[in-house]
């Protein structure tokens, strides 16, 4: 399944964006930001009020990630530990943020549904998988915290954190520009197997 | 605050820190034998960046994820143990305290205040603490920090008792499937049974911490056990739930009577990382830290 490895630079144009396929294996040079659930409502709210978020998602790259982060003895800013957290929480206003901020890739975990692969194919976006829980491994690509917004409001994981990143990675593109899921397909098949097992469950 | 305070907070502070950093190495053999078995790419990546993981969080002592988890204390206290009713204030202050030393994300959020920054919440119940009474001089703390992803897809049904056993893990393999890629699998399955609508969950989050691969000593539901195991597996979520390489680690099954109209089943869940550490600790202060599984 695991396809050819692609080295992204930010802003990632749309048209990089479409070549990627399922299956691919990704790194990202650039900038990405943590958002979250209340990241998430809290850009499209702005949105809707014809304002702006404090920094620009679009050709970049969007982490679900709640990190842990410490200041150090300069006052700096530290990343932890920062590994991607469930994203299918965000499925239920993700298209609408697509649209909204047109970034390059959704970085998670777990995979994400129809809403968000739909998005993605309409705006040339993709979604790719982090380990979830790697939480050191996905640090190590993080060169420098460039900023943080919302932090009081919101709090340490749910704020956004703008990371200069090298080669972060690697993610695996499962949901691309082209329709392909490989979650959902993988859920398709686990439904399968479970009515299966159900089935010939014996007392 | 006195000696043996201290020397119980210090000790409560230690075991987070260990149950954050250290994955019991039982469960990374166990990892890196799924990864080895494992013939897909996919599924031996995943793994391997957990394996990984491990290693950097055991050698730097930083949080293997940076979720950290509702922080929780499975407590026994011993009927002569000299400290009683100040304990819960010395685990408040040594979750506080951890989350400042190793550091702690803050995972305790106040529905109208926010997240209040120290994993204590503001109504007296976050740390979660279980209480048990027991006999004898000396004090055992259990850390389990859990993380948020897979306690979600807990699952708890009050089934109808004519369904019976067969009923029971119908409805795990349902849940299972269910959590699916949601709580970063291969995932450990604590499976209660009976006992009410509260209790069979708290079995099934106890069940959780029972030696690894040791089978409940009752014949019969350590059968239900190596069964759900296989059946678990064939369900093909795969590492990360990408359908590559083992979906479940360990089935524990704890079973408490019922009410003859009830049969309520809990399924609590826990991501590869299920984290947590053991002291106890005597009553003349000496410490002794198990972090076996």
């Amino acid at each position: 399944m695991i396809n050819l490895d692609h080295y992204l630079k930010t802003p990632v144009s749309e048209k990089d964006i479409r070549k990627l396929k399922a299956g691919d294996l990704v790194y990202v040079t650039g900038t990405v930001i943590t958002a979250r659930d209340e990241a998430h409502l809290k850009a499209l709210e702005l949105r809707k009020e014809g304002k702006e978020p404090p920094v620009s998602f679009t050709g970049r790259g969007v982490f679900h990630c709640g990190p842990i982060m410490q200041k150090d003895d300069n006052g700096k800013w530290q990343v932890v530990a920062a590994g991607p957290t469930t994203s299918a929480r965000m499925e239920i206003f993700q298209d609408n943020f697509i649209e909204a901020f047109k970034p390059a890739i959704i970085i998670g975990k777990g995979g994400m549904g129809e809403r968000t692969s739909k998005a993605c194919q309409k705006y040339g976006c993709v979604y790719g998988a982090f380990t979830g829980g790697a939480a050191l491994l996905s640090a190590r690509g993080i060169r420098e915290v460039e900023d943080v917004f919302w932090l009081d409001e919101l709090g340490m994981p749910e704020c956004l954190w703008v990371y200069k990143v090298e080669n972060f990675g690697p993610m695996i593109i499962t949901i691309d520009t082209h329709g392909a899921n490989l979650t959902a397909d993988v859920a398709a098949k686990v439904n399968k197997n479970r009515d299966r097992i159900m089935e010939g469950m014996k007392a | 605050m006195s000696g043996l305070e201290k020397i119980v907070e210090d000790t409560a502070v230690e075991l987070l820190r260990i149950a954050a950093t250290e994955l019991p190495i039982e469960y990374v053999e166990e990892l890196d034998r799924m990864m080895n078995e494992n013939s897909g790419a996919v599924g031996k990546s995943q793994l391997k960046n957990i394996i990984e993981d491990t290693y950097i969080a055991r050698k730097d002592s930083l949080p293997m994820c940076q979720d950290t988890g509702i922080v929780a204390f499975m407590v026994k206290v011993g009927d002569k143990f000299p400290l009683r009713s100040s304990l819960r204030e010395i685990l408040v202050e040594a979750t506080k305290k951890a989350t400042e030393q190793i550091p702690l994300r803050p995972n305790a959020v106040d529905m109208f205040k926010g997240n209040t920054g120290n994993n204590v919440g503001l109504d007296g119940y976050v740390p979660i603490i279980y209480w048990e009474l027991v006999p004898g001089d000396s004090l055992e703390i259990v850390a389990m920090p859990k993380g948020g992803g897979s306690t979600n897809v807990a699952a708890h049904r009050m089934l109808k008792p004519g369904l019976g056993i067969k009923g029971v893990k119908q409805f795990v393999v349902e849940a299972v499937a269910k959590a699916g890629s949601l709580g970063c699998p291969p995932y450990f399955v604590g499976v209660g049974v009976g006992g009410g609508e509260d209790l069979c969950m708290l079995l099934a989050k106890k069940a959780l911490l029972r030696p690894f691969k040791v089978r409940n000593s009752n014949p019969n539901v350590a059968v239900i056990e190596t069964e759900l195991y296989e059946k678990l597996n064939q369900l093909e979520i795969g590492a990360m739930g990408l359908g590559e390489g083992a979906s479940v680690i360990d089935v524990h099954v704890e079973m408490a009577a019922r009410h003859p109209a009830s049969l309520p089943v809990g399924v609590v869940i826990s991501c590869w990382a299920l984290r947590h550490a053991k002291a106890t600790i005597g009553s003349d202060g000496l410490v002794d830290i198990d972090t076996s599984v």
